[in-house]
């Protein structure tokens, strides 16, 4: 039962940081119809950001603990936005309206670009982390085993919670929402009416790798290490939970996120871990058989 | 635009570079064993920022230039003349297929017997034709069937591991496997595709990547069959239809270069192995064209066109896909066991995702479904980074750059015509029969 419990708050952070990167492709899905592949490469750049921020925090002085975090949250939050922000204007807006498969390789080629840009920039080893924020509360107290609730896990769901209330909101109710919501649908006829589509496809890329910062910063904080190669597989999990959502759907992204996060701490907590990554696949395969859609995606009518 | 606009805009962009650039290039993590150390470099954000700045307003003047050119091309000439002249390369992709084959198959059929085909040179070349293989074989479910797969090389390594393994435990010979092989892959393919290719194209894509990878984890893990991260060393060596290529044959035997009366060496192998993949390859594309004759063929092209109307036809899409799917992964596993036989050693390291995206892009980059420009793409992706051996650090970001520029410098493709299947018949004045 304690073990549970424990692979439960595990498998809740986990699935709320994948549940951050998958909005980024959701989203764009939604308004563009592409697989960004570069995401999890800029959810990478964000923890990298957030490792050099903190070293340089450390040299330069500043160890109150919230101070650091709130600054290099800031720092990680604006240059990965503006990495979006490049990678969209270099990459994907030369090629829109071309064909369906250009963008994907053009964002394949920026994948690799981007991976072995930081590589060669900040070398192949592992970046390792000092622990900040330590400690947490004791749950439950067992006979050989005691759950436990790190600050540390509180934050990255408390977090994730507001960004995703103040995501909703934004989507919801300010003009730039509206503006996405009218692109999705139908970008020429919002063209006319008026909607500046370029940049609402800018903005909507900036959003998306401002999340995919924030989701780096927390990861780096709570696995202590970074390399290069992070963002491959995050990026293909959290676009898994995109998937398992319902593509295009906000609410999907984040449902699809927590399952992820639980199915894999489970998985390598009852079973084996080497297969946890089998296991994430099979299940989205499983439910894309009997709900095409994902679980939260609405069904698409297609008119000749 | 004005000067001063063009120098405000390269300013601009000069700017952009050199705030990405301040955390990852301007500070440089140090391990020092305990919290990280930091080393600035602060001048390498200055030159990138000028190369930004020259690139950019360089770039800004080439574009004015091109659209200035074309601008006046169509005031000189009329609009069909003006299109006619508007991009050398696609008139070049038209004839690419009718005289661009048959001069690259010449010349594939004699390079080891020219005299700059080192050893070096053939290896390469049979490098390349793996590539053009694969390019060919996903091309007929890219290109021609319009799905979009994104875990191909899966098929590539069961191909591979097939011949390994049948090799390995039942001594089974190369060309014994090489059907085998095929039949392996293709039944992968059934068992993958029968339940996704229902669903619509996107999601295809992130099932197959999904299934690359649960492939390449399972081959890493399995280690009782597979021998995990080590992998498979010694697979057997194709022999010339029985007679080994050894300097020293087993009792009873003759080695190649005795039965053939020639010197001993080592380059006879790979010159042989050099002309299987040719012939493999050559089978894929002799195939391929003429599949596309046959009404599977049409019912795959029809499908990427317009699924509603094939299902109005009574065209079954999921079995049609199906088949596409299925000879694609097909191709994908001769390859994958020429790979295997030529390497002697496979590891999961071989069938990454990299691969799969490397197999994509040449069949994108080489203008779908245009079999020249695949050899082309091919060609050009698997010796660029050769090329860059030297600035081995640096050929990825290069291969990734290339990827990313050509895409934006031609979406369509660097050879973009696609043959028709059908054509109507001429009569003498060069028009077609209604």
């Amino acid at each position: 039962m304690e073990y549970f419990l424990q692979q439960l708050i595990n498998g809740i952070t986990l699935g709320a940081v994948y549940a951050l990167i998958a909005i980024g492709y959701t989203m764009v899905y939604g308004i563009i119809g592409m697989i960004n592949f570069a995401h999890g490469e800029i959810y990478m750049i964000g923890a990298f950001i957030a490792v050099i921020s903190f070293a340089v925090l450390g040299l330069v002085g500043v160890t109150w603990v919230p101070l650091a975090l709130v600054i290099v949250l800031i720092v990680s939050m604006v240059i990965t936005g503006l990495y979006g922000w490049t990678v969209e204007r270099i990459a994907y807006r030369p090629l829109r309206g071309s064909s369906r498969l250009a963008p994907l390789i053009s964002a394949i080629g920026m994948s690799i670009f981007l991976q072995n840009y930081v590589q060669i920039a900040q070398g192949a080893k592992i970046k390792p982390l000092q622990p900040m924020v330590r400690g947490g509360i004791e749950l439950m107290k067992g006979e050989t085993f005691s759950v436990t609730l790190s600050y540390l896990q509180i934050m990255i769901v408390l977090l994730t919670l507001a960004l995703m209330a103040g995501f909703s909101w934004l989507i919801a109710a300010t003009p730039l929402g509206r503006a996405q919501r009218a692109c999705e649908q139908d970008r020429t006829m919002a063209a006319l009416l008026g909607v500046n589509t370029d940049r609402t496809i800018s903005l909507t890329f900036v959003l998306g790798a401002v999340l995919a910062a924030v989701a780096g910063v927390m990861v780096s904080l709570y696995y202590g290490v970074v390399d290069f190669y992070i963002g491959f597989l995050a990026g293909l999990k959290a676009f898994t939970a995109a998937v398992l959502g319902g593509i295009g759907s906000m609410q999907g992204a984040m449902l699809g996120g927590l399952l992820i996060g639980l199915i894999e701490a489970f998985w390598s907590a009852y079973f084996s871990i080497e297969y946890k990554d089998v296991a994430v696949f099979g299940i989205l395969v499983v439910v894309l058989i009997f709900r095409p859609t994902g679980l939260l995606g609405r069904p698409e009518v297609e008119k000749v | 635009m004005s000067v001063v606009d063009r120098l405000r805009d390269a300013l601009m962009a000069a700017f952009v570079a050199a705030v990405l650039a301040l955390p990852l290039i301007g500070f440089e993590t140090v391990d020092t064993g305990g919290p990280l150390g930091i080393r600035t470099r602060f001048d390498w954000i200055a030159y990138a920022a000028i190369v930004v700045f020259l690139g950019r307003f360089g770039m800004r003047y080439a574009l004015d230039w091109r659209r200035r050119y074309r601008e006046s091309l169509v005031d000189k000439l009329d609009p069909v003349e003006a299109i006619k002249h508007k991009s050398l390369l696609s008139d070049l992709g038209r004839k690419a297929d009718k005289w661009l084959m048959p001069v690259l198959i010449g010349f594939a059929v004699i390079l080891p017997f020219m005299p700059f085909a080192t050893r070096t040179v053939v290896d390469l070349a049979t490098v390349v034709l793996i590539y053009v293989m694969l390019g060919w074989g996903l091309n007929i479910v890219v290109g021609l069937a319009g799905l979009l797969d994104l875990g191909y090389v899966a098929f590539y390594a069961v191909g591979a591991y097939t011949y390994a393994l049948l090799s390995q435990h039942f001594g089974f010979s190369f060309w014994l496997c090489l059907p085998l092989a095929g039949l392996f892959a293709a039944s992968f393919g059934v068992i993958l595709g029968f339940p996704v290719l229902r669903l619509r194209g996107d999601y295809l894509a992130i099932v197959t990547l999904g299934f690359g990878e649960i492939i390449r984890i399972v081959l890493l893990n399995w280690q009782v069959v597979t021998g995990g991260p080590n992998g498979i060393s010694g697979i057997q060596r194709p022999s010339f239809f029985g007679i080994p290529f050894t300097n020293s044959p087993p009792e009873g035997t003759k080695a190649f270069h005795e039965v053939f009366g020639l010197e001993f060496a080592s380059v006879h192998r790979i010159i042989f192995l050099y002309y299987v993949i040719l012939v493999l390859a050559l089978v894929t594309n002799l195939f391929t064209n003429r599949i596309r004759k046959l009404p599977v063929g049409r019912a795959w092209e029809a499908l990427r066109e317009d699924e509603i109307a094939c299902k109005a036809l009574g065209i079954n899409p999921t079995n049609t896909k199906l088949t596409a799917f299925a000879i694609g992964a097909m191709f994908g596993g001769f390859a994958g066991s020429f790979f295997a036989t030529r390497q002697g050693f496979i590891s999961p390291e071989s069938f990454t995702f990299i691969e799969s995206a490397v197999i994509l892009a040449i069949v994108v980059l080489g203008g779908m479904g245009s079999q020249a420009g695949i050899v082309l793409a091919a060609a050009f992706l698997t010796l660029l980074p050769e090329i860059a051996r030297e600035f081995s650090l640096f050929r990825m970001l290069a291969f990734g750059a290339a990827m990313v520029l050509i895409m934006v410098w031609r979406p369509q493709g660097l050879l973009s015509h696609r043959e028709p299947t059908l054509r109507l018949p001429r009569t003498a004045g060069g028009e077609a029969k209604p």
